[in-house]
């Protein structure tokens, strides 16, 4: 099959979240290509959790994501730059609490 | 000769013969799994798809590994001082215990010896159905050695059979070339298929009790995948008493080229 037409070029791309372990959130780790997405999620396991990455899998089409621009950059993230009361930082965080 | 010591010689003998009996058993199971992830490590770097590349090597992989345990145990209960890698690596084609199954090409005979794709999924998806119910059966056996393989392995093959399932569907339900390139690749595989469920009651689970259940998964797939199940007519046989294809002796050939090039060569 090798040579003969790589039909895997019209494959979709899907972008590819692992949850490392309960508790945590799903993080993006990378993309592949798969014909559904019933084998990307298969793709997925094989590329991303070989190693025991993660314990559980998210696959979304790449086409299905909406990114912001980078020309809208400034706007975008800009603003929020002087803006100190936005972050907690008048709080005592108790100790022993993780993940915060 | 004393009464005493006849005895003492004949029951000697009939432990060494179970023990035989065991070692060619334990054998035959590495055999299966070393000769299987040869033959699919051959897709490294040549897969249709880099994705796919990776899993059939991560399956590889798994049967690399299960081989490894299996021929260790089997070269512990011969008890001759061998190792895996003499099992391994210093056997010639007569002396492997393998199905011929696992050491087909992944060429179909009228292909032109071009691999095809189609005839590695119609392989896996025999081989694994029969390893995973081999293993789920072999888990509560009577060997303690032997079911924690199999425990380990039956998850592993559990992913096999699901790949080679999913495959399978999508070639045979696909487009009318994959449709025709897999039907083609399970009629020419389906005899061998025979010879996994030859009846041996001295083995731990006998294969011949495997095969009506094997059937029921395997024509599952076929027929929701659209494809013809083939009728049973030519088996060949006699892979575990050594008698193999000639693709056997090629792949050998690779395979144990570096160590008897470099005996005892390591990384």
């Amino acid at each position: 099959m090798s040579g003969e037409g790589g039909g895997g070029q019209d494959w979709p791309l899907w972008e590819v979240f692992v949850r490392p372990r309960r508790g945590l959130n799903h993080s993006h780790v990378g993309s592949l290509h798969a014909p559904d997405a019933e084998l990307a999620l298969r793709n997925a396991r094989d590329l991303y959790t070989r190693r025991q990455e993660g314990v559980s899998i998210w696959v979304v089409p790449a086409s299905a994501i909406t990114a912001s621009s980078p020309d809208e950059k400034d706007a975008f993230f800009d603003p929020a730059g002087d803006k100190a009361y936005r972050h907690p930082t008048f709080y005592h965080v108790p100790e022993g609490v993780e993940h915060l | 000769m004393s009464e005493r010591s006849e005895r003492t010689d004949r029951h000697s003998s009939e432990r060494s013969g179970v023990r035989s009996t065991r070692f060619e058993h334990v054998l035959q199971l590495g055999d299966d799994a070393l000769v299987a992830a040869q033959r699919l490590s051959e897709w490294v770097s040549r897969a249709p798809e880099l994705e796919e590349d990776m899993a059939l090597a991560n399956i590889a992989l798994d049967e690399l590994g299960q081989a490894r345990l299996l021929l260790s145990y089997a070269a512990e209960i011969e008890g001759a001082g061998r190792t895996e890698d003499d099992l391994a690596y210093l056997r010639t084609d007569r002396e492997f215990r393998n199905c011929q199954l696992v050491e087909l090409p992944d060429s179909r005979s009228a292909g032109g010896g071009a691999p095809d794709f189609a005839v590695t999924i119609a392989k896996l998806l025999c081989f694994s159905a029969y390893q995973h119910l081999l293993y789920q059966r072999l888990s509560d056996c009577g060997d303690e050695r032997l079911a924690a393989i199999a425990r380990k392995a039956v998850k592993e093959t559990a992913y096999h059979l699901d790949h080679a399932t999913l495959w399978t569907l999508r070639l045979g339900d696909g487009t009318e070339e994959s449709h025709r390139r897999v039907q083609a690749a399970v009629d020419e595989v389906w005899p061998y298929t025979h010879e996994l469920f030859e009846a041996d009651d001295r083995a731990e689970v006998d294969p011949a009790s495997l095969r009506d259940a094997w059937l029921s998964t395997v024509e599952k797939v076929l027929a929701e995948a659209t494809l013809t199940r083939p009728g049973d007519g030519w088996a060949p046989t006699g892979g575990r008493s050594g008698i193999h294809t000639e693709a056997l002796s090629y792949l050998l050939g690779e395979m144990q080229s570096l160590h008897r090039a470099h005996p005892g060569a390591t990384w």
